[in-house]
């Protein structure tokens, strides 16, 4: 992390690619040396995380699978493969998370423009809000958007339009999902950007437009790219939208090995799908990695506070006018249904099934469970996982923060991976690997946190890289020279400068913590269920007050989630007198 | 610098001792192995009043430890994958349609349970080795809403064969046999009236007849079935789903309605049964025998019908008024043998998939 002596600009930034003078070579090798044994240091936490929770569980399943009476079944992966029905799902699986990627970018990016510059009443809260959809469990939030586009939904009544069970359907709600992903990722670092950059560009002649592409968009490719990659995987692993909204007729990857593994117990044809769905994530990290290689730069970061101001002019207005309504159609009409289904209850509009929450849990069956406990289990799970989420992918950061060389951006990938892998997969792996002693964590709460970090992760290390990366390294070796040691360097530095990134990072970890059903529910004990888990129970049952508690705890899930975010948003505000 | 990099090293050592320190802390708080907690396996779906688990500490001194794990399928195939190693004493929660794969795979010890002789025979499908005990029964049956069927004067169907007239054209919404176990149940109901060779063509016509597929219970019932109270606004007045689903519109209300707002096709049903049995490898054979005992208890078997919304196996246990009020006895619910069943599922479901999806 040292660099000896005051060294012209450009060449320290080569000096970062690699390339040192042959002036500082000896000094710069213990240095180099150093760095390196640093560098490891700070990825062995990381590492030794992602081998154990991860990497050995999924393999143990995937051998599992593969590996028969002592023997190795190759032969299944060609079987598999060449199954015209696997190639139709892969295929599916494929372009609905290109289209659908493609369209929450082209949805969410004014959105993230909106929210990094301009200023307006209520926008704290609003962002908090676009991110609720994120944590809501897919049945309750597939079923409030059927209400939304299904027959007799809002568009249906308005103006005769219906997409249930189309691809449109699908696509729609998974920006419904993930628009937060691109307003928080790019929006984060959109916010920091200094606009006198593009005002320069603009004052030395370059339209408007031509100004944006030479300028802000460079500097935000990696962001957008992040933000792409996270809204890919996730819509590739797509579960329960595909299932509510697609019907029976679509299945992605993630609902095959679903039925192959927890319905039929197939684990070779499981097997082969997961080793598919790992080689497709693989290649498009690969692509990731080889678009963002050359991108990343440093820039100038300033205090996100100084970059909003009041809309100025017909145009602004128009723009922000037009994102206020697309999330309020596309995101705030659902979450509107689910509410409004929590107080409809059999006398007209009330708090029926909120008292019943209360009071079915004091008489005494094991199936149900006072709310406020659901609630206090789904925080400490979650603030639990966000601390190992923290920990984990903030290291693995920093660790990542140089130009990397070909071994660290393979780590890099595999940080990923947990996003683009079945939960089912997951689920099942922990309980056939971790149940050994030292590592017998089958009956132990903490499985619960561990899974939900995994996908918290990869979140923390894509908000923080992008940010990280833009720090000038100038300032990082500006201060080693004064003689600060490399703590005090990422402590006065570093952390200052992506203390927002930290606190949105910190706030997906959070949301994602919040909202995990599909590892969760093979894993939670039964008396300490949380929300989600809580939910899908009551769905499961007939009867109009176990369906209004549903949305009662939906609802309540949801304003766990805002006040959640809210908070987190106003620790950032204190602090950003620092930048 | 080499200090610093000491620092650096010792807080990430320190970091991973904190992180382990929360797993041991984890380690600390399960107690699966001491002699005086039995552990149940089981689905997400158990549930049992905490008085009458209270009653059961009482009587044996052994506490009950619930251990779930997803829908009834995925807790089968977990505890089939942790065979030898099971994560409790005793499992619960195995259906007839899976009962064969667990059977196959030697999960369970031979054990009798009290009171088996209260049980009818029908519903011992283990009766020469006693390898699973039945606990409790439901009927899958397509269901109808009362309202509709009133106002447009028509007669609600009653069979299978009902299903494909006209009169009932486009009404009918069901789930994915593939991925619901509703789905499945109404599949098998159909192969065991028309044959191996018949229900292909039955469901050929009632695709014809405009059957509507949706992935799960909860999409059919509360999305499309237009009788459920809660949900949206469906506009299919016959659905899928259980014989108890009736009793349980009712179960909330605040004044008893004369009957439930759904009815059931009793010519449409088949028959579930769940089964519990003592885990291979269990750590407290003796706690998961007494368990055993107690699930078959007519204290427990009548606390069954309101926890779970299904029926005691015992001939003796007295019914809840709401079950005898608002429920029907299903006389001649379609059955199919578990071998059978283990057999013919998968090209079965393929085979109604390529002809309905």
């Amino acid at each position: 992390m040292v660099l000896a002596g005051p060294v012209e600009p450009r060449e320290n930034r080569k000096a970062a690619g690699g390339h040192r003078k042959a002036g500082t070579a000896g000094k710069a090798d213990g240095g180099g040396r150093r760095a390196i044994a640093l560098r490891l240091a700070l990825m062995a936490v990381p590492l030794a995380f992602f081998a154990v929770f991860f990497a050995y569980p999924v393999a143990a399943i995937v051998t599992r699978g593969l590996r028969v009476g002592g023997q190795w079944r190759f032969g299944r992966i060609g079987e598999v493969v060449t199954d015209p029905a696997t190639l139709d799902v892969l295929w599916f699986t494929c372009w609905q998370a290109v289209a659908s990627t493609a369209l929450t970018l082209a949805v969410a990016l004014p959105g993230a423009y909106v929210f990094a510059r301009f200023d307006f009443p209520g926008k704290g809260l609003l962002r908090a809000v676009v991110t609720v959809p994120f944590v809501l469990p897919t049945v309750v939030a597939g079923s409030a958007f059927l209400a939304l586009l299904g027959r007799g939904g809002v568009l249906d009544e308005l103006w005769g339009m219906r997409f249930d069970t189309s691809v449109w359907a699908i696509l729609l709600a998974h920006v419904f999902f993930n628009y937060a992903v691109v307003v928080r990722t790019v929006g984060g670092l959109w916010a920091q950007l200094d606009p006198r950059q593009e005002e320069a560009a603009r004052v030395l002649g370059a339209s408007r437009l031509s100004a944006w592409r030479r300028v802000t968009l460079p500097a935000l490719a990696p962001a957008v790219a992040a933000a792409a990659l996270m809204v890919f995987l996730f819509t590739f692993t797509s579960f329960g939208v595909i299932q509510i909204l697609g019907g029976p007729r679509y299945a992605t990857l993630e609902v095959a090995i679903y039925r192959e593994t927890a319905q039929l117990l197939d684990l070779p044809t499981a097997a082969v799908l997961t080793l598919i769905q790992f080689a497709a994530v693989a290649a498009v990290l690969a692509l990731h990695a080889w678009t963002v290689r050359r991108r990343e730069s440093a820039l100038r970061l300033v205090d996100p506070g100084r970059t909003a101001r009041r809309p100025k002019g017909p145009a602004q207005w128009a723009l922000l006018w037009g994102v206020l309504a697309v999330v309020a159609l596309l995101i705030v009409t659902p979450l509107a249904v689910l509410v409004e289904r929590s107080l409809n209850g059999p006398d007209g509009y009330g708090f029926t099934y909120y008292e019943a929450l209360r009071s079915a849990a004091d008489s005494g069956g094991t199936f149900f469970v006072a709310p406020l406990e659901a609630v206090g289990n789904s925080l400490w799970y979650a603030a639990v996982a966000t601390v190992f989420a923290l920990v984990v992918g903030g290291l693995a950061a920093a660790a990542l923060t140089r130009r990397p060389g070909r071994l660290v951006r393979g780590f890099d990938a595999l940080l990923m991976l947990p996003l683009g892998t079945s939960a089912v997969t997951v689920g099942f792996g922990f309980l056939i690997a971790l149940d050994e002693p030292p590592l017998d964590l089958r009956a132990s709460w903490v499985l619960v946190p561990l899974a939900q970090a995994l996908v918290g992760v990869p979140f923390v290390v894509r908000t923080m890289l992008p940010v990280l990366r833009a720090v000038d390294h100038r300032l990082r070796e500006a201060a080693a020279v004064l003689g600060a040691s490399p703590w005090r360097v990422w402590r006065e530095v570093d952390l200052p400068l992506v203390g927002r990134a930290v606190a949105v990072a910190a706030g997906f970890a959070f949301a994602v913590s919040l909202g995990e059903f599909g590892a969760t529910v093979f894993i939670a004990r039964p008396d300490h269920p949380t929300l989600p888990v809580a939910i899908a129970r009551f769905l499961g049952r007939a009867g109009q007050l176990t369906y209004g508690q549903a949305m009662a705890l939906s609802t309540i899930l949801m304003l766990v989630c805002a006040g959640s975010l809210l908070a987190l948003e106003r620790i950032r505000t204190d602090r950003s007198g620092e930048f | 610098m080499n200090s610093q990099l000491r620092r650096v090293i010792s807080a990430a050592v320190l970091g991973s001792l904190a992180l382990s320190a929360l797993v041991g802390c984890g380690e600390d708080t399960k107690s699966g192995s001491d002699s005086k907690t039995v552990t149940l396996v089981t689905h997400d779906s158990f549930a049992a009043s905490k008085a009458v688990l209270k009653e059961f500490t009482k009587e044996t001194g052994y506490k009950v430890r619930v251990q779930a794990g997803g829908d009834a399928g995925a807790a089968v195939n977990q505890a089939i994958l942790s065979k030898g190693h099971p994560q409790g004493d005793v499992f619960f929660g195995v259906d007839n349609t899976l009962l064969s794969r667990t059977l196959d795979n030697d999960l369970f010890s031979p054990y009798t349970a009290k009171g088996l002789d209260k049980v009818p025979a029908a519903l011992q499908l283990d009766r020469a080795e006693h390898r699973v005990t039945p606990v409790d029964f439901g009927d899958i049956c397509v269901n109808y809403d009362r309202k509709y069927f009133a106002d447009k004067k028509l007669t609600p169907p009653r069979t299978l064969d009902d299903l494909t007239k006209p009169a009932y054209k486009n009404l009918l919404v069901t789930e994915n046999a593939a991925t619901s176990s509703p789905g499945l149940g109404f599949l098998l109901a159909t192969a065991a009236k028309y044959g191996d060779d018949g229900w292909q063509g039955y469901w050929k016509k009632l695709r014809a007849n405009g059957v509507e597929v949706v992935d799960g219970w909860e999409q059919a019932y509360y999305d499309r079935f237009s009788g459920s109270a809660g949900g949206g606004k469906g506009d299919r007045p016959l659905v899928v789903s259980y014989a108890s689903s009736p009793p349980a519109e009712v179960a909330d209300a605040k004044t008893k309605p004369g009957q439930a707002p759904t009815g059931v096709a009793t010519g449409t049903c088949f028959r579930q049964v769940e089964f519990a049995g003592l885990l291979n490898g269990a750590g407290n054979t003796k706690g998961g025998k007494a368990l055993l005992d107690f699930l078959l208890s007519k204290r427990f078997q009548e606390d069954v019908p309101l926890n779970m919304y299904v029926n005691p196996v015992r001939e003796d246990a007295k019914l809840p008024e709401l079950f005898s009020r608002y429920g029907v006895r299903i006389a001649d619910s379609a059955t199919l043998a578990p071998q059978k069943i283990a057999k013919n599922r998968e090209p079965w479901v393929k085979t109604w998939s390529s002809l309905v999806l």
